[in-house]
């Protein structure tokens, strides 16, 4: 493996891992349309902060990700309290914020750094050309530096407050009369949600990025019960995808971000004819002998 | 400016589109009402890869092929949701977000293989994903207003049967009205309608034009009807805007001016509306209060309390 190689399959293991932590709440909470609306957004809130500073730095591109993801989720709030029903507020709400950022690139913003194209797709070969040096490791790509750093906050968050998520998503109900602000927690994971979105941006783009958050927690939801375990396994979903999808992309010579997604697909496709619980086979199985036992 | 409008072509192509808006728009209640309005994204999504080796097998880009292809892709991307859905405890909404962007990826793998072997850019495939409808030729235009006119068609001709069957189901049933039926019929003029509108809006863009033309339209009636003609209007008013704004720029996109077309007109509707509309809300709101206040200074004064 070459280093250039090396750099591209980190950066892609950071990617699923934390998508992959991130997608289990995600399902959990029944918002997977919800981040499939938020990376679509997620662009106009990069091309806002490029306006502004007219540059794409880690940090802006952070804040403009968490104030579209916001904006997303507040504005899909208020339609639905004017009694729109929920999913077409989000349809309304991502469309036009999408078109939004994608006029603002095509007419006045369009130039070498930001193109829609490369924003959909991702452009996961370039990463390790644009390095910065860190005391102690020495020098690495900028997006595998800010992969690790969301990475890092995603999982400090998750741990730090695990019971909290745990009985929030799960009964929301019963953690408002415990006094845990449900709200509050709601939006945080919201940030969470759009700062790996914005993360995983330049490595895989907006679309995939939707693949790896949502498909390794679906996959491992199907093999176990447990939250803990679930969450291990989604990580570890999410990372064998990545790395499955940069050898098919050499494989076939194809686009590297797209891989990803279609391996995302595949270890779904083997969890739901294999799962020894909620598998397609076990459940065929389970029938045919309930209907000897029967009849 | 307005020395485009009188280009043959884009007369033509803009004809189309707002053709095509209109059938979006009628389609897109149907939609509405049987609350799938997220459906519309994912099976747009999911037809990339269709449309993709269509171009493959046939070596170039012939919308009616495509159209096959991306309505095999699409069905299958539907049929996938459903055994999901049915077969696991994975919600609908995940079992969607999943083949969405699965399918998603796969097309791009493909539109990457096919960029790379045959110089793609001149295959016009890229098009597909934002849209651009300066690319299509007269055959094109052709192709779409035909099947845009079958979808108007079957809404308006079975319109009874259609009110029937997404308001109350149980009761078609009894009528002897094949519900098994009736979810394939609506099923094949979903997914025509999309895959007909892909090359002009993009496949990111194209549920826009099916989510909220009919949500603008519930703030200027209750009548389903009524309803289903409103939204075809707004739906035809921003294919046929947003393609002439998008002409006036050159490679503009499309798919994005319609989009913003079509949220100009739903904000509109949700200010100034006559049904529900924020304005309305708030006029009524107040006339309540004076009506209120007047009877209660009445009744006080009858009581003697003044």
């Amino acid at each position: 493996m070459t280093y250039h190689a090396m750099w591209i399959i980190v950066t892609a293991s950071l990617v699923g891992l934390s998508c992959g932590l991130i997608g289990v709440f995600l399902i959990l909470r029944k918002m997977a349309m919800m981040a499939d609306a938020i990376s679509h957004t997620v662009l106009l809130g990069i091309v806002i902060a490029f306006i502004i500073t007219r540059e794409l730095s880690g940090t802006h591109m952070l804040i403009g990700a968490i104030f579209a993801g916001l904006l997303t989720a507040f504005l899909v709030q208020w339609l639905h309290s004017l009694d729109v029903q929920q999913d077409a507020a989000i349809g309304i709400v991502f469309t036009t914020m999408f078109a939004i950022g994608v006029i603002l690139i095509a007419t006045s913003v369009g130039n070498a750094h930001l193109d829609v194209q490369h924003a959909l797709m991702g452009e996961i070969t370039f990463i390790p050309w644009n390095k910065m040096s860190l005391p102690l490791i020495g020098e690495v790509p900028k997006a595998t530096a800010l992969l690790a750093l969301v990475l890092f906050v995603v999982l400090f968050v998750l741990v730090a407050f695990y019971k909290e998520w745990k009985i929030t998503s799960f009964d929301p109900a019963l953690a408002a009369s415990l006094g845990i602000p449900v709200l509050l927690m709601h939006y945080v994971f919201l940030c969470l949600v759009s700062i790996t979105t914005v993360a995983s941006f330049d490595a895989v783009g907006a679309i995939m990025v939707v693949a790896m958050l949502i498909t390794p927690a679906a996959s491992a939801y199907l093999w176990t019960d447990r939250l803990s375990i679930m969450l291990v396994l989604s990580g570890l979903f999410g990372v064998i995808s990545a790395v499955a999808g940069y050898y098919i992309a050499a494989w076939v010579d194809t686009s590297i971000s797209g891989s990803m997604a279609f391996a995302t697909g595949l270890v779904f496709f083997i969890s739901f004819l294999f799962s020894p619980k909620h598998g397609w086979i076990a459940r065929y199985l389970r029938l045919h002998k309930t209907v000897k036992k029967t009849g | 400016m307005f020395t485009i409008l009188l280009n043959s072509n884009t007369q033509w192509v803009l004809f189309s589109t707002m053709i095509f808006g209109i059938a979006a728009g009628t389609m897109g209640c149907l939609a509405y009402w049987k609350r799938q309005s997220l459906m519309s994204d994912a099976l747009a999504h999911a037809a990339l890869p269709g449309v993709v080796i269509a171009f493959l097998l046939l070596g170039e880009k012939n919308l009616f092929v495509m159209i096959i292809g991306a309505s095999i892709s699409a069905l299958i991307g539907a049929s996938f949701i459903q055994w999901i859905r049915s077969s696991t405890r994975i919600s609908a909404d995940t079992a969607m977000g999943m083949v969405l962007s699965i399918f998603f990826g796969l097309g791009i793998m493909l539109l990457t293989v096919v960029n790379r072997t045959s110089g793609g850019n001149q295959s016009g495939l890229d098009s597909f994903i934002f849209g651009q409808a300066a690319s299509m030729v007269r055959s094109d235009v052709t192709t779409m207003l035909i099947l845009a006119l079958a979808v108007i068609l079957i809404v308006f001709i079975a319109f009874k049967e259609w009110k029937i069957y997404l308001f109350d189901p149980e009761f078609a049933k009894g009528l002897g009205l094949s519900l098994k039926w009736m979810n394939g019929l609506y099923t094949t003029i979903l997914v025509t309608t999309i895959v007909i509108g892909i090359q002009a809006v993009g496949v990111i863009l194209i549920a826009a034009l099916l989510i909220i033309p009919s949500v603008s339209a519930r703030y200027w009636t209750q009548s389903f009807q009524r309803m289903i003609i409103i939204s075809a209007l707004f739906g035809g008013a921003a294919g046929a805007l947003g393609t002439f704004i998008s002409a006036l720029g050159r490679g503009w996109p499309t798919g994005p001016f319609i989009v913003i077309v079509a949220s100009a007109l739903f904000f509109l509707s949700l200010f100034f509306g006559k049904e529900k509309g924020i304005l309305v809300k708030y006029l009524q709101l107040k006339m309540q209060k004076r009506l209120v206040n007047i009877h209660t200074s009445k009744a006080l004064r009858t009581k003697g309390v003044e």
